[in-house]
């Protein structure tokens, strides 16, 4: 859907085959647990059976003293961390003196094959001291907790609350007791979410190998090689030239494959092996030790005017990343009322440790929970009030000028186009059956920029080679050579993009905050156009002429002002042609930190039906609405959008940690962790708003983590009209529904 | 632990490899024969990112034994394309977008095919069940659906 005039493209907007795609419908592309070295050793972790216990000891000996054993690693092999956040991350890979939940590692071994391995864990002799624990983020809170670590608390804190709690933040402006006098209608409602994890089918998996001159090379799956290294050569006291990083094929991510696990723990067997060492992880170690998303508790009051205009929103939110501090509840407290023009907002936030496993990122981290309790007291607003969902929130959106609810005064933003594009959609005005009831909700997020470094070669014979530094997890590939395609004015199939290892190219920050399109882009283009500028030189060279007389049109430099027409156009391929001629190879490149990331918007609409005899739920239509800024490739925006939805569906319906009462997880595997499978789900439709960010040339937002907010907040509005009841807690899961379902009609 | 003799067929070449008694057909694929393209995503049969065919059935490697191969004639991901040009379902899958990450597309692949060896005209819900064991986490399964019907019509018209 097109919503204004901007310039043409001839690339951008196009769907062309991926670089990639060959290779991984063949079987060829090369993903973490996919390489093998000669002499490789197996590698395999030992892990706390227990919740939260003191580590007294740890005896390696007998382990060590085992035929086929190369090394045994525990926490002593790693440097020790003064940063906090260094610290934590080391403490998460190898536990030191306490092991903090269930799953948490303690040792690791390197041995000549993986039965050898096996054998080599069991004799590990940990000796623990078992500790009361608590897994549950308001228990946690409470003064007489267990306490999951002592003395991280920030200054932020009120004194007297249980040294669990390590952070608070306030978010928003105005008054809020006046905002809410003037309400006809006050909501006030708690509800949780539970923890759920990114879900990747690949395992963390990395190949180590370093020498006894301190040189490594690691090849892993990572959504960024660049802080792996950052991280790697910090617990193993290496500089970071020594340490090559190589990012394999990555298997899905979702924000969990931004951190180090598995990989520091490699490098160290490596060391002390002096063989290559291969760790892959189980499943069962992916959910007990990677980084599920936050657990949350959360309670929203909303006043609104019998017309249906919000006058004041406040939010409380609990959020525990686990057994580590983290700030994501600070993302949740800024996004939770980003949707909305309001005189009076205020969010108060507070992070807490629990007995779980560290938290890592997870699509729009912090943002589906508490935009999902907000939407939810919205739709409960709208019912009471009688008025239509879509109308109060279009009478309420942000736009352009807006100052947000958690600072920022908004630049051009798509909220009201995409709000108007659902309105006007036919699924809005489809009839609903019996036992059906239609939901929806707004989602946010920031989106991010961050460092970034790109190089491009113009090579002889007229193609072009860009060499980027960020995991390709979606089809970037595919969207930066479309961008150097368009600018250089050279066909797509003449470009070829790589990701390069740490030694080959600058810094790049990770591949999060749905960044790569907006800032990976940016960085090509402008790599291009110094490509450009070199070409035109060469060219102005050739003819005689002055560089600034040269222009570079459709793929060639053209003289230009007094000079226009007296040479005929030389092509970009005619260029580098004779550049060995003219001064040598053509390259251009582009360092910079990247600003100007648009936000985005999205609005999710959604049918259910439920089943009152089962609590089952299914869903009947879907439709995604999301402001792209520019789409780049259509379909991989698509793919986007369909992907966050669903994993938004799977959130809402199925998904999550469940923990016995010895604090042990219960569900660590596919079979009972369920996720969304196909026949689940109806098609999911998308519609593409196209309002430019101004921070890009062409426009680009990021897309790749609003999809995932507005699903929770949608599914559980359409399943709380289609059965009466007001849901306050996810997952929906088919007991869930029930047990609501029979308590009211117990009480009726 | 004494290793196994076994003779079989993968992708219509034979091969043979030793294997330990508990080594399953996924591992060998992957670690004795040099045959990547069949993933493990979970080990226990959640995923289906190790899919392949066994004397034309569609299972899960990661619970066959290598052991119980014998004689077998095995189908992978790295067998589907011919002479070097691609099935329409490879084809399909890169037209319609219908990977992201990749990692489950060798299973699904491998789990399409079969069906379409069966059925040549599923509906949509047949598909869906039938690739229910085949998680994808990247795409909502939306375009995967798409470029199987594309590529079933396509083989019906040839």
């Amino acid at each position: 859907m097109d919503t204004g005039t901007k310039r043409t493209f001839k690339v951008v907007g196009t769907r062309p085959p991926r670089p990639d795609g060959i290779d991984k419908v063949t079987g060829r592309a090369m993903y973490g647990a996919d390489v093998s070295a000669p002499g490789m050793l197996t590698g395999l972790i030992l892990r706390s059976p227990h919740a939260h216990a003191e580590i007294m000891s740890i005896d390696t000996s007998a382990a060590e003293a085992l035929q086929g054993v190369k090394a045994v690693v525990t926490s002593k092999d790693f440097v020790y961390q003064d940063d906090d956040y260094f610290r934590d991350v080391q403490e998460n890979c190898l536990a030191t003196t306490k092991a903090l939940y269930d799953g948490h590692a303690v040792a690791a071994v390197a041995a000549v094959s993986p039965a050898v391995a096996k054998a080599a864990l069991k004799l590990i002799k940990v000796t623990y001291r078992k500790l009361p624990h608590v897994t549950d983020v308001d228990a946690a809170m409470r003064p007489d907790a267990p306490v999951v670590q002592d003395g991280r608390s920030l200054e932020t804190v009120p004194a007297g609350m249980s040294a669990n709690v390590t952070h608070h933040s306030e978010f928003g402006h105005g008054n809020l007791a006046a905002g809410f006098a003037k309400a006809d209608l006050i909501v006030e409602r708690s509800f949780t979410t539970a923890a759920t994890h990114q879900g990747y089918i690949e395992p963390h998996a990395c190949l180590a190998s370093m020498t006894a001159d301190g040189k490594a090379d690691l090849w892993c799956c990572t959504q960024g090689q660049y802080n792996v290294r950052t991280l790697c050569s910090a617990m193993l006291g290496l500089e970071a030239s020594q340490l090559r990083v190589t990012a394999s094929e990555i298997g899905g991510g979702f924000g969990g494959k931004t951190t180090v696990f598995i990989e520091p723990v490699a490098l160290a067997l490596s060391r002390k092996s002096g063989k290559p060492v291969k760790i892959v992880m189980t499943r069962d170690e992916v959910f007990k030790a990677t980084g599920p998303t936050v657990c949350a508790s959360m309670d929203v009051k909303i006043g609104m005017t019998k017309e249906g205009r919000i006058t004041a929103g406040e939010a409380h939110l609990r959020y525990s990343g686990g057994a580590f501090p983290t700030g994501t509840v600070d993302m949740g407290g800024q996004a939770a009322f980003a949707a909305y023009d309001m005189g009076a907002v205020r969010t108060f936030n507070w992070n807490v440790l629990t007995n779980r496993p560290k938290e890592a990122a997870y699509r729009a981290p912090g943002a589906p929970q508490a935009i999902y309790a907000v939407e939810s007291v919205m739709d409960e607003l709208c019912q009471k009030l009688n008025l239509d969902p879509l109308d109060v929130r279009l009478k309420n959106a942000a736009k352009k000028g807006t100052l947000s609810s958690y600072g920022p005064t908004f630049d051009d933003i798509g909220l009201i186009a995409t709000l108007e594009a659902a309105k006007k959609h036919p699924h809005y005005s489809a009839p609903l059956g019996e036992g059906q009831g239609r939901g929806l909700s707004a989602g946010f997020w920031f989106n991010f920029g961050g460092n970034t470094c790109v190089t491009m070669n113009i090579n002889t014979d007229g193609t072009v080679s860009v060499t980027e530094g960020n995991p390709d997890i979606g089809g970037s590939r595919a969207s930066i050579s479309m961008m150097a395609a368009e600018e250089l004015g050279v066909p797509y199939d003449k470009i070829r993009t790589i990701i390069a290892d740490t030694a080959s190219l600058g810094h790049n920050d990770v591949t999060d905050g749905s960044r790569v399109t907006f800032a990976v882009g940016l960085a090509t283009i402008k790599a291009a156009q110094d490509a450009v500028k070199k070409m035109c030189a060469r060219a102005a060279k050739l003819w005689g002429i002055d560089e600034e007389a040269v222009e570079w049109v459709d793929g060639a430099a053209v003289p230009a002002g007094d000079n226009a027409g007296k040479f005929p156009p030389m092509s970009l391929a005619e260029i580098a042609a004779v550049s060995f001629q003219t001064g040598g190879p053509i390259a251009g490149h582009h360092e910079f930190h990247a600003d100007g990331a648009g936000v985005s918007f999205g609005v999710h609409l959604c049918d259910v039906e439920v089943d009152r005899e089962t609590g089952a739920t299914k869903v009947l239509r879907y439709t995604v609405f999301q402001d792209a800024g520019k789409a780049v490739h259509p379909s991989y925006v698509e793919g986007q959008m369909q992907g966050g939805a669903v994993q938004g569906i799977g959130w809402a319906l199925n998904e999550e940690y469940i923990y016995g009462v010895d604090g042990r997880l219960q569900n660590a595997g596919f079979l009972d962790y369920r996720v969304p499978v196909a026949s689940d789900l109806p098609k999911i439709d998308t519609v593409i708003l196209e309002i430019p960010n101004p921070g890009h040339p062409y426009g680009v937002r990021g897309v790749g983590e609003t999809p995932i907010v507005p699903p929770l907040a949608a599914l559980s509005n359409a399943v709380s009209r289609a059965i009466g009841i007001r849901m306050q807690s996810l997952p929906m899961s088919p007991p869930r529904i029930l047990a609501a379902v029979m308590a009211h009609d117990a009480k009726a | 632990m004494k290793t196994i003799h076994v003779s079989t067929k993968v992708n219509g070449d034979t091969m043979e490899f030793v294997c330990g008694p508990d080594e399953s057909l996924l591992d060998v694929l992957r670690n004795r024969l040099g045959l990547t393209g069949a993933k493990e995503g979970c080990g226990t049969g959640d995923c289906g990112a190790c899919s392949v065919t066994l004397n034309g059935r569609l299972v899960c490697s990661c619970l066959v034994l290598g052991a119980e191969v014998q004689g077998a004639e095995i189908g992978t991901v790295e067998g589907i394309a011919t002479e070097g040009a691609l099935h329409p379902l490879q084809q399909a899958f890169i037209d319609h977008a219908a990977l992201q990450c990749g990692i489950c597309t060798p299973g699904i692949l491998v789990a399409a095919k079969a069906l379409l060896d069966r059925n040549p005209d599923p509906t949509d819900t047949e598909l869906r069940y039938w690739l229910a064991g085949n998680l994808c986490r990247c795409t909502g399964y939306d375009k995967i659906i798409t470029a199987v019907q594309a590529a079933a019509q396509k083989m019906r018209a040839a």
